[in-house]
């Protein structure tokens, strides 16, 4: 009778200790404890079909904001991510990159896909209305300034951190702009492994 | 001069000698890399009647090796922005570096919404061992 007990004790502490999701804390990214659903997206993607996190369950999504006529940090931040998925080789399969239009006015699909398709032609960009663009910006707080020129252009100053979202959909890590491509490839990498 | 002043001469230039031996070559101990900073419940409801409550420093000092990874947890009734994410109530964010440098982030909980972290390279040598442990000494002093 104790023995039993002893072994449906273990077993049940087997089965907790394999609920909890592994542990983050080596991540070279800043984690987010405890982990809670990354905010959805209702986008329209650049592959023209509706964007939602949904469609990615199974896989590990890199998010990011940016725009297609950012001449400074998006070129870097989609060399990088794109560099991370050449490392990966086939587990590459595992990880999509969403990248999130912040210049609603001037981005559309087929720009976006031109875009990110100098990079990595499975990026898919993030499209939508202004009020449908603020909303997401919201969900994850993501700052965004624009200075306007006097010729009447503008530049576009933005959150530039990548969100990186497990393959349950969670919100698991965040890492900032500037990290070298082997950090993302160590980082994901364990969450592959999750 | 007499020898028994002399004599409490050499004793402190002695001791002063062990001190800064000490300081400089034996290796730094600190209990945990992390450093903590809590918003606490509230914080918004505060700012919000006007209260310009100082949650975090607009500058902070992180020392590769010792103390490089800053948690910030979210004890407050709303999301806070800290630089690179959004945290939701009783979330905490734990962010390691491994780079010196110096890191600038948007922060809803400080008032001035700016956030400066300088992370130093680790004390390796006498002098920056002797630096880093008198700065210490002196930041503790004045809490």
């Amino acid at each position: 009778m104790k023995s039993r007990l002893f072994f449906s004790l273990l077993l049940a502490a087997t089965l907790a200790g394999a609920a909890e999701p592994p542990p983050v804390a080596q991540l070279k990214a800043g984690t987010l404890t405890p982990v809670m659903p990354a905010p959805e997206l209702e986008l329209m993607g650049s592959d023209g079909k509706p964007l939602s996190l949904a469609n990615y369950r199974g896989k590990v999504v890199l998010l990011a904001f940016g725009f297609s006529n950012c001449g400074e940090v998006c070129p870097i931040t989609l060399a990088t991510l794109a560099g991370a998925r050449r490392k990966l080789g086939t587990d590459a399969h595992g990880v999509q990159v969403v990248y999130v239009t912040v210049d609603p006015q001037r981005d559309n699909a087929a720009q976006m896909r031109k875009f990110l398709g100098s990079f990595d032609p499975d990026f898919v960009g993030g499209v939508g209305t202004i009020a449908q663009i603020e909303t997401v910006e919201k969900k994850y707080g993501i700052s965004v300034t624009r200075k306007v020129n006097p010729d009447g252009s503008y530049n576009i100053g933005h959150s530039s951190s990548i969100y990186m979202i497990d393959r349950a959909g969670g919100l698991r890590a965040v890492m900032p702009y500037g990290h070298p491509v082997d950090d993302f490839v160590h980082d994901l990498k364990i969450l592959l492994r999750g | 001069m007499s020898r028994f002043p002399r004599l409490i001469v050499l004793v402190i230039l002695a001791a002063l000698a062990a001190a800064t031996g000490w300081a400089g070559f034996a290796p730094i101990h600190v209990n945990s890399r992390e450093q903590v900073f809590d918003i606490p419940q509230g914080t918004w409801a505060r700012r919000r009647a006007g209260d310009l409550v100082e949650i975090l420093p607009d500058h902070i000092r992180l020392t590769l090796g010792l103390n490089d990874v800053l948690l910030i947890r979210n004890h407050d009734d709303v999301p806070q922005t800290f630089g690179p994410t959004i945290m939701m109530p009783g979330q905490s964010f734990r962010l390691p570096f491994e780079r010196a440098a110096s890191y600038q982030f948007v922060c809803t909980a400080h008032a001035s919404g700016q956030l400066t972290i300088e992370v130093e390279p680790e004390p390796v040598m006498p002098w920056a061992r002797i630096r880093w442990r008198l700065r210490e000494w002196w930041e503790n002093h004045k809490k």
